[in-house]
């Protein structure tokens, strides 16, 4: 018997459902042999990862504090790939609109009064990210520099900056040597909704919706889909290329600009350390799993942002290392990218050939 | 011809092979004798290259023997089937550009050793090509020879490798007439030296010069096989169609209206910065075909694309409707009227992982009703692409299937219907029916003669010389980026227009071919 595969003709709804779930599974059992290597019962450890995450108030609201920067990062990172412009740089991005979120609400206080300025802040992380994604888009499209590297370097940039930032002028003279800004007015705080989680929710949800929109039902949707396809063809018909690519790496930007922005008015209050967790790395993965569509993408945060708080738990309350939850999200990455194959291949089993190379006779 | 009838040098029984969704080959029969040309028929998809991948090693049967020389054989790879004597000249040739014509004869050859001997190659090489009257350079580098010249560097190889059976999949596709004649006379030759050749074509003439034995396919089975001799054009293309197909085309008498499309001293640069078309100079009117005659490459793709919008020009103006549009962008071209079915159908003119109703709208997306400023309406365009699939019949199993699944022919009748559909002033065709079998060919055709008859111009690019005959009204011969000249369509014979695809003016060599 010999593998083969197929490619199939018409993906099929059913796979396109069935797959990402048997990989999810696939990656928990993974896991749970990772799991029981390290001694400890994947059952019990599984359970008290979803407790921690999904099992009380405390813990959902958690879990949403961290699916939020991730949904928004996700956006950005899946609308960028469907162009197949690699924005690997979300990290970056959403780092420039929290600096950018950060400099209104910290500086801009006294001309600008009452809700107005949380307002003017978060707009400012929007064009921030966007400008920061700008980079990228325009040596690709000018100078066709590849936009990988750019994108993965500018990162470094960001995050050097805004250290810089924190640990130098715009340090809290009050802040007993602790890295971070002063706190920012109240009237600069993101309303919270539940615990730490706060209104930023609602952003991502209603950004998943319209971008979902756009990309199916908009001339622009449309045009994205033929430039991600051939770039020659779309070229061809008559759409400007260029101008496409820069317009969608501005959105892609500002949404990852929004996470930052949405991190420092509705958690820390200020511009410190640990402004990103790595969200704009995982987004990748997250944008990924949905397969680029926008309204998968709260889904797969969300249960992306279950394992890192699980981890956290199981640390705390099993003495694991929480590196165990990065380990499950890597984990996670495999299979998928695996069965990605299977959505758009079938495996067929045929009888092998009598025998390999044989000529009998011959010349 | 048949030296040896009473044993076939290539015999093939029964043989099957699918694909996903396809039979390509259903229980095919083969014989091939020793001196023989036999000719492979068919229309595209018919599995004529599937059989002969089968032959050469590249496929393996799900089903079938075959045979050669009375021994039965298995043919695992080409490797196999170079020890067996075949030897396939594919339509893309697989040459390594930047070696030599000798380097290539020998490349991949096990039996050379660690350095070859140059001197006994080139000996045997010149011996070769003398006694084939293949005529080649053996020095020179493959990008600096004709197309003609590199298949010549195909043959060679074959026979260096003491190839009997040699089988050419569409040989003629890429050369000028001169250089089909040259390829027949070769053919011919190695006939007279006992060799069999196999060759696959779609077009009928050939068959009839090249060939001692016919055998037709259709849809992966064979539905005759009959002596050359035996059978005329007319027979054959019925046989491989499965009806009468239409030879003529009917078209209203020609009376031109204003120019719509005027260049004038067009010089612009190919992809290398070398200059592709120099002083231009070409004009198409209102309920006019210009056919443009040439080799593939000598500008055709730049001058379609000079005048799309796709292309800068170095110098020189281009009017449409009168127009100023030197220069201008993709867009305003199209807004212009212009539609173009371009050369390069699937990286280009279609995008093979969008559905058929995504690429049938690509062009009419951005007008009402598809569209109202920035909103889509998907249930008009599905609509108006149900509507498009069934005026120009294309074969499709829903408006929703990929345009990579559907055949060649479809394809290119998907580019067409929208072109065709957006286009209210000119048509640019590039190489319309370029591997097409006859009856999407003669569809087409059609198409683009019905809107020269409503009244809009037509520059259609073509090699195929009957095709410009049949259709053009004026046709330009272009040559290494300049056009050679300009004649009125009726009057030009095949051979002046072959000498001028050439590059030769036929006034100063030869005065009798002005009719």
């Amino acid at each position: 018997m010999k593998m083969v595969f197929e490619k199939r003709k018409n993906v099929s709804i059913g796979a396109q459902f069935l797959v990402p779930i048997i990989s999810f599974l696939i990656s928990l059992l993974l896991s749970g042999i990772m799991l029981a290597v390290f001694g400890s019962n994947p059952f019990t450890t599984f359970a008290a990862m979803f407790k921690g995450a999904f099992g009380s108030m405390n813990g959902f609201s958690e879990t949403l504090v961290k699916a939020i920067p991730l949904m928004l990062t996700g956006l950005g990172v899946a609308l960028a790939f469907k162009l197949k412009f690699w924005n690997i740089g979300a990290e970056g991005q959403l780092t420039m609109g929290g600096v950018a979120t950060a400099w209104v609400a910290l500086f801009w206080g006294n001309g600008i009064q009452g809700p107005l300025l949380l307002v003017v802040a978060l707009l400012a992380g929007c064009v921030s990210g966007a400008l920061w994604a700008g980079i990228p888009a325009f040596l690709k499209t000018r100078l066709k520099v590849d936009e990988t590297l750019v994108t993965l370097m500018l990162n470094y940039v960001a995050i050097l900056f805004s250290e810089y930032l924190y640990y130098g002028p715009w340090r809290d003279p009050k802040g007993y040597g602790f890295p971070g800004s002063a706190p920012f007015p109240e009237n600069a705080w993101l309303p919270r909704i539940a615990g730490r989680a706060h209104a930023g929710l609602f952003f991502a949800i209603a950004l998943a919706l319209i971008l979902w929109i756009v990309l199916r039902r908009t001339r622009w949707g449309f045009e994205i889909s033929i430039i991600g396809a051939s770039p020659k063809a779309a070229r061809y018909q008559g759409i400007s290329v260029e101008r496409t690519i820069m317009l969608t790496m501005l959105v892609s930007g500002a949404l990852s600009g929004l996470a930052g922005a949405c991190e420092v008015t509705g958690i820390s209050h200020r511009l410190q350390q640990g402004l990103s967790l790595g969200y704009g790395n995982t987004a990748i993965i997250i944008a990924w799993m949905s397969q680029l569509n926008p309204l998968a993408v709260p889904f797969v945060s969300l249960i992306m942002a279950g394992i890192m708080v699980g981890g956290d738990q199981v640390q705390l309350m099993m003495g694991l290392p929480s590196a165990v939850g990065t380990v499950i999200q890597g984990l996670i990455l495999f299979p998928m990218l695996a069965g990605s194959l299977f959505t758009e291949y079938r495996v067929r089993w045929i009888k092998a050939d009598r025998k390999p190379v044989c000529v009998e006779g011959g010349a | 011809m048949k030296e040896n009838s009473s044993q076939p040098l290539v015999t093939m029984k029964g043989i099957c092979k699918s694909f996903p969704g396809v039979v390509a080959n259903d229980c095919v029969d083969l014989e091939l004798y020793g001196g023989e040309v036999l000719a492979l028929l068919g229309e595209n998809g018919a599995g004529k290259s599937t059989l002969m991948n089968i032959l050469c090693g590249l496929y393996r049967p799900d089903s079938g023997e075959i045979e050669i020389r009375g021994q039965r054989v298995h043919i695992a790879s080409p490797n196999d089937a170079q020890k067996l004597g075949i030897g396939m000249v594919h339509q893309n040739f697989k040459l390594v550009d930047s070696m030599t014509v000798l380097e290539n004869i020998i490349l991949g050859m096990k039996d050379q050793g660690f350095i070859p001997d140059m001197k006994k190659i080139r000996k045997k090489v010149l011996e070769l090509s003398e006694t084939y009257s293949l005529k080649v350079d053996a020095d020179a580098s493959i990008w600096q020879l004709s197309v003609g010249e590199q298949q010549r560097v195909e043959i060679l190889k074959l026979l260096y490798r003491k190839a009997e059976i040699l089988i050419l999949d569409e040989p003629t596709a890429v050369l000028t007439p001169q250089e089909s004649e040259e390829l027949s006379k070769i053919i011919h030759r190695m006939r007279s030296e006992g060799k069999s050749a196999i060759f696959i074509t779609h077009k009928m003439e050939e068959v009839m010069t090249f060939s001692d034995q016919v055998m037709v396919l259709r849809k992966g089975k064979v539905v005759a096989e009959l002596p050359t001799a035996a059978t005329s054009p007319k027979e054959l293309a019925r046989l491989m169609v499965g009806r009468e197909v239409l030879f003529e085309i009917e078209k209203k008498p020609f009376s031109p209206g204003p120019a719509i499309l005027e260049l004038e001293k067009v010089c612009a640069q190919d992809d290398r910065g070398l200059a592709a078309l120099k002083n231009i100079n070409l004009n198409v009117r209102a309920g006019e075909i210009v056919g443009i005659a040439g080799v593939a490459g000598n500008g055709q793709r730049e001058l379609a694309e000079v005048i799309t919008g796709l292309r800068k020009v170095t110098s020189g103006s281009v009017k449409i409707g009168g127009k100023d549009l030197t220069n201008a962008k993709p867009l305003q071209v199209i807004k212009a009227g212009v539609a173009h079915v371009p050369q390069d159908r699937s990286q280009v003119g279609a995008v093979g992982d969008m559905s058929v109703a995504s690429n049938l709208v690509m062009k009419e997306y951005r007008k009402k009703p598809l569209s109202t400023g920035a909103l889509l309406f998907p249930s008009r365009i599905s609509a108006f692409a149900k509507r498009l699939i069934e005026a120009f019949r294309i074969s499709t199993p829903s408006t929703e299937t990929r345009v990579k699944f559907l055949s060649g022919g479809n394809v290119q009748k998907t580019i067409l219907a929208r072109e065709i559909t957006a286009c209210r002033n000119l048509l640019i065709a590039v190489y319309p029916s370029r591997g097409l079998d006859v009856g999407a060919t003669e569809a087409v055709r059609r198409q683009l003669v019905s809107q020269r008859d409503q009244g809009l111009g037509v520059l259609f690019v073509s090699e195929d010389i009957d095709e410009l005959e049949q259709l053009a009204d004026t046709i330009a011969v272009m040559f290494e980026g300049s056009i050679m000249a300009v004649l009125p369509g009726g009057s030009a014979d095949v051979e002046t227009l072959g000498l001028l695809m050439a590059g030769v003016q036929p006034s100063n060599s030869c005065d009798r071919s002005n009719s």
